[in-house]
Formats: C-alpha cells, sequence, structure tokens
C-alpha cells in the first residue's frame, strides 16, 4: 500500500515495476537476441571494443531521451505522421551527440566515424517509440529506453570482446586502456613466437569481419534461448 | 485523427525548434571543431615525419605542444601544378583567408581541374641541407574521403615516412589505414621514381606478394576498395607535385 503512494507521490519513482523495465530488456526481452532490433549496427561496429562501448553509451543517451520526450508529445502527435514526428526527435538527439563529441572528444568521433550517424537507422530507437513510449508515460519510457539500451550494449561488448580477442589480440585498442594480449610479436603480452606450445597460433582475421558477428549472435542467442525458460515456452 | 491544420502548425513548430536549437548549437561549437580539426591535421603531417623527430610520440601531445613544434620546424608553401610558388595574395585571392598551406581546403581543390588546383607543401628544416618535403594528398576511399601525407626525403624519390586519414571508412577495416600503427610505417624507404627516372608512385597490393618491392606497399586485410582508393590518391596525388620537384632539380 505504502509503494502505491510513493508512486504517486513521485514522478521519478522507481519501484518494482520500474526496475524491470531496465532489468528484463537485458536478458528476458533483449532487443537485439529477442526482438531481433538493431542487429545491423551490431554486426557492424562490434570488430573492435573500444567504439562498441562509446556506440552503446550514444545509443543510450538517444533512446532514453527520445523516449522521454516523445512520451512527453504523445498526446500531441498527430497519428498519421508519428513515424516522422518519431524521426525527427530521434535525428535532433543523433546530431547533438555528433556535435558534442566532435568538440570535445575528437580522436573519438573520427574514429566511430559512421555509426554515430547509423544510429538514426537502428531500429532499436523507433522500435522503442512505437512500441512503448507512444502509449506509456515519460519517466516510465526513460527507463524502458534505458533498459534496452543497456541490453543492446551489453550484446555489442560480449561481441566485440570475442571479436577483438581472437581477430586482433588485443582489447580495448584505440581507447587509454589499450591492451595488448596475444600475438607474435614482443608487442604483446603473450608473445606466441616465445612460447613452444602456443606458436600454431595466429590471429583469425574473419573475425574482423562482419561475418564473425554473425556467427557469434547466432550463438549467443543458442544459448540464451536453451538456458532461459521464459524464451522457451515462446519458441 | 487529428485536422491537417493541426498537422501543419505542429510539425512546422516542431522542426523550428529542433533547427533553432541544433543551429544554436553548431554555431557555439564551430570554433572548437575548427581548432580540433586544424590541430588534427598539423598532427597528421607531423606524424608523416614522426621517425625524423625522434622524441616522444605525436599522438601523445597536448594541443599547444603541436602548434609549437609545427611552428617551430615547419615551412609552409603553396605551388600551383606548374611548378611555381604562390605568395600570400595570391592565395588569399583563390579564397583561402589567412593565405598559408594549412589554410587551404583540399577537399574544395579536389574538386578543380587538375591545372587550377592550390598544392599545399610543407618542408621539414630540422636536420641541416637535407629538407624533408611533405605533400598532402586527397583521395577517395570507399564511403568518402581519404587523405595522406607523404615524407620525402631530399632526393626528391625515397619515401621517408607516411600518414593517413579518412572520414568514414569502417572501423577495423577501412580505418586501418589510421588506426593501425604498422600500415604508415610500411611506406619508409619505397621510392617515387623508378631507376631510369619514370614516375611510378606506390600502390598497397594484397597479401604482401610483391613483384615490385620499391613501389609496393602491403594493404590492409579485408579493406580492398579503401586500398584501391589509396592507391589512386598516391598515383595521382603525389604526381602533381612533380613540376614543382623538377624545378627544384635544376
Amino acid at each position: 500500500m505504502t509503494e502505491v503512494k510513493e508512486r504517486k507521490l513521485s514522478f521519478f519513482a522507481f519501484g518494482r515495476k520500474e526496475r524491470r523495465l531496465v532489468t528484463e530488456p537485458i536478458n528476458d526481452t533483449n532487443p537485439i537476441t529477442v526482438q531481433i532490433l538493431g542487429v545491423c549496427s551490431a554486426l557492424a561496429v562490434t570488430s573492435l571494443m573500444w567504439p562498441s562501448i562509446v556506440m552503446s553509451i550514444a545509443v543510450l543517451f538517444v533512446v532514453a531521451f527520445s523516449s522521454f520526450f516523445t512520451s512527453l508529445l504523445r498526446n500531441y502527435i498527430p497519428s498519421q505522421v508519428r513515424m516522422i514526428v518519431q524521426l525527427v526527435i530521434i535525428a535532433f538527439l543523433v546530431t547533438v551527440v555528433e556535435l558534442f563529441l566532435k568538440a570535445y572528444s575528437f580522436p573519438v568521433w573520427k574514429q566511430l566515424s559512421v555509426f554515430i550517424g547509423l544510429i538514426i537507422t537502428n531500429c532499436i530507437p523507433m522500435g522503442r517509440l512505437e512500441a512503448y513510449a507512444m502509449a506509456n508515460s515519460p519517466w516510465k519510457s526513460f527507463l524502458d529506453g534505458v533498459g534496452n539500451s543497456l541490453g543492446y550494449g551489453i550484446i555489442l561488448i560480449v561481441i566485440s570482446f570475442i571479436r577483438e580477442l581472437l581477430g586482433k589480440g588485443s582489447l580495448m585498442a584505440g581507447s587509454p586502456l589499450e591492451v595488448k594480449l596475444i600475438g607474435n610479436s614482443s608487442a604483446y603480452l603473450i608473445n606466441t613466437s616465445e612460447v613452444s606450445w602456443l606458436n600454431w597460433y595466429s590471429n583469425n582475421n574473419l573475425m574482423s569481419l562482419p561475418v564473425a558477428a554473425m556467427f557469434i549472435l547466432a550463438i549467443i542467442i543458442w544459448i540464451q534461448r536453451s538456458s532461459n525458460r521464459k524464451l522457451i515456452n515462446i519458441s | 485523427m487529428r485536422s491537417s491544420k493541426f498537422i501543419i502548425v505542429f510539425i512546422s513548430l516542431l522542426t523550428s525548434i529542433v533547427a533553432l536549437v541544433l543551429s544554436v548549437l553548431f554555431t557555439g561549437l564551430k570554433d572548437k571543431h575548427d581548432e580540433n580539426q586544424v590541430i588534427f591535421s598539423k598532427k597528421s603531417i607531423l606524424l608523416a615525419i614522426q621517425e625524423e623527430l625522434g622524441d616522444g610520440s605525436v599522438l601523445d601531445m597536448t594541443n599547444q605542444e603541436i602548434n609549437e613544434l609545427f611552428d617551430k620546424n615547419i615551412e609552409q608553401l603553396v605551388v600551383n601544378s606548374e611548378g611555381h610558388i604562390l605568395d600570400k595574395e595570391a592565395v588569399e585571392a583563390k579564397g583561402y583567408l589567412g593565405g598559408l598551406a594549412e589554410d587551404v581546403n583540399l577537399s574544395k581543390e579536389k574538386k578543380k581541374k587538375e591545372t587550377d588546383r592550390l598544392l599545399p607543401l610543407y618542408i621539414y628544416k630540422g636536420k641541416k641541407d637535407n629538407p624533408i618535403y611533405i605533400v598532402t594528398l586527397k583521395g577517395s576511399g570507399l564511403w568518402d574521403e581519404v587523405s595522406g601525407n607523404i615524407a620525402i626525403d631530399a632526393d626528391l624519390n625515397t619515401v621517408v615516412g607516411a600518414s593517413f586519414d579518412h572520414v568514414s571508412e569502417t572501423p577495423g577495416m577501412g580505418a586501418e589505414i589510421k588506426d593501425n600503427p604498422n600500415f604508415r610505417l610500411r611506406f619508409k624507404g619505397k621510392k617515387i621514381y623508378d631507376e631510369s627516372g619514370n614516375y611510378r608512385s606506390v600502390k598497397l597490393v594484397k597479401g604482401g606478394v610483391f613483384t615490385d618491392p620499391e613501389h609496393e606497399v602491403d594493404g590492409i586485410t579485408a579493406a580492398t576498395l579503401t586500398g584501391v582508393g589509396v592507391s589512386k590518391m598516391l598515383q595521382n596525388g603525389i604526381k602533381s607535385y612533380e613540376a614543382y620537384f623538377k624545378t627544384l632539380k635544376k
């Protein structure tokens, strides 16, 4: 009873329902592996970890705030042109992200190049606005956006971790935290040319190609579907 | 269903607000963007002669250090395709305020006819009597522009260093021309002219199978089209400086 009262009092309540909005998309309704949204960028950006992380943060910002603004306007948005309105809001936020990145983090902006602009065409913002923000309150929509981008980000980071490690032998290349883990020169932590039982190892270039993300994503979906009971029932 | 009138008013209002906020942000951040861009191209010119400069990686320097190093060591020239040096006024007359080589917009020049182009040239005079000429090149990659700085030794034939940049090549693939620190090192020691003095330039080849090792460099795996663009840029770009180099040789 008290919980209900609190929720009415505060606009920014964070009760059990709200928590579920954030946690559910991480596993049960993950945008990439369950809703199959935003797969295009998951295949393209994940060759390195650092761009994937920056991309996830940018998507978090865009999805959360576009959900918030769309939900604020939801009673006024004419249904005939709602898609265009949603697109304007998304494109607006993406441009803001890009302008700020270019001004304050020029090297990262250079590195992410096209991908920031491609958030506009990412299916997650559009999908969440249509499916959730158009019918729910601003704060809940905001949390839904945060949850879905977290679910998206986690998958991106897992795929890019595997791809960068096996494809380039490094982790977080291009960032201040760069670690060169395994490779056949002295620049790497594990120098395979010096370890006798590892000298067969070489970086797998296939992992740097988008095709590798397809395999890895499929394997992640497989593991998730066979371990998560809720998903077994659906399929 | 909303009336058409409401829709028009709503959309006009929304787009005006969005446009207003974005234009304020854009003009507010423009100085910062331009400054970043200038520093970035200076950094990339210095990176081409990193091995000659020695102390400290150019990439780790602060903006101020880059400016100091650049102003102290680099002389700027603008030449035309006939090999004449243009003075400040002539460059300003072409629409580049400031009149220095760094003020020349290469993307604009690329769209002009080859004979009309202004060619910025940077000269490193750190070593006495042995200037290094750094030519700046612009070409087309897979998605957008690629650019490069090639440092050529005083013999006007041997490449001593290179650096590359791009606008929107794919990270992990085409973007490796900039991100892979080993790629630019592969250009060191390559020759522009063959033994009989014919212009050959340098090109990228697949898989490290060389037929002409003095003029070939191992390309980037999984970035064939970016590689083709870079090869083309090296082929056409260095050639346009030939006229000026000929005046030096006399």
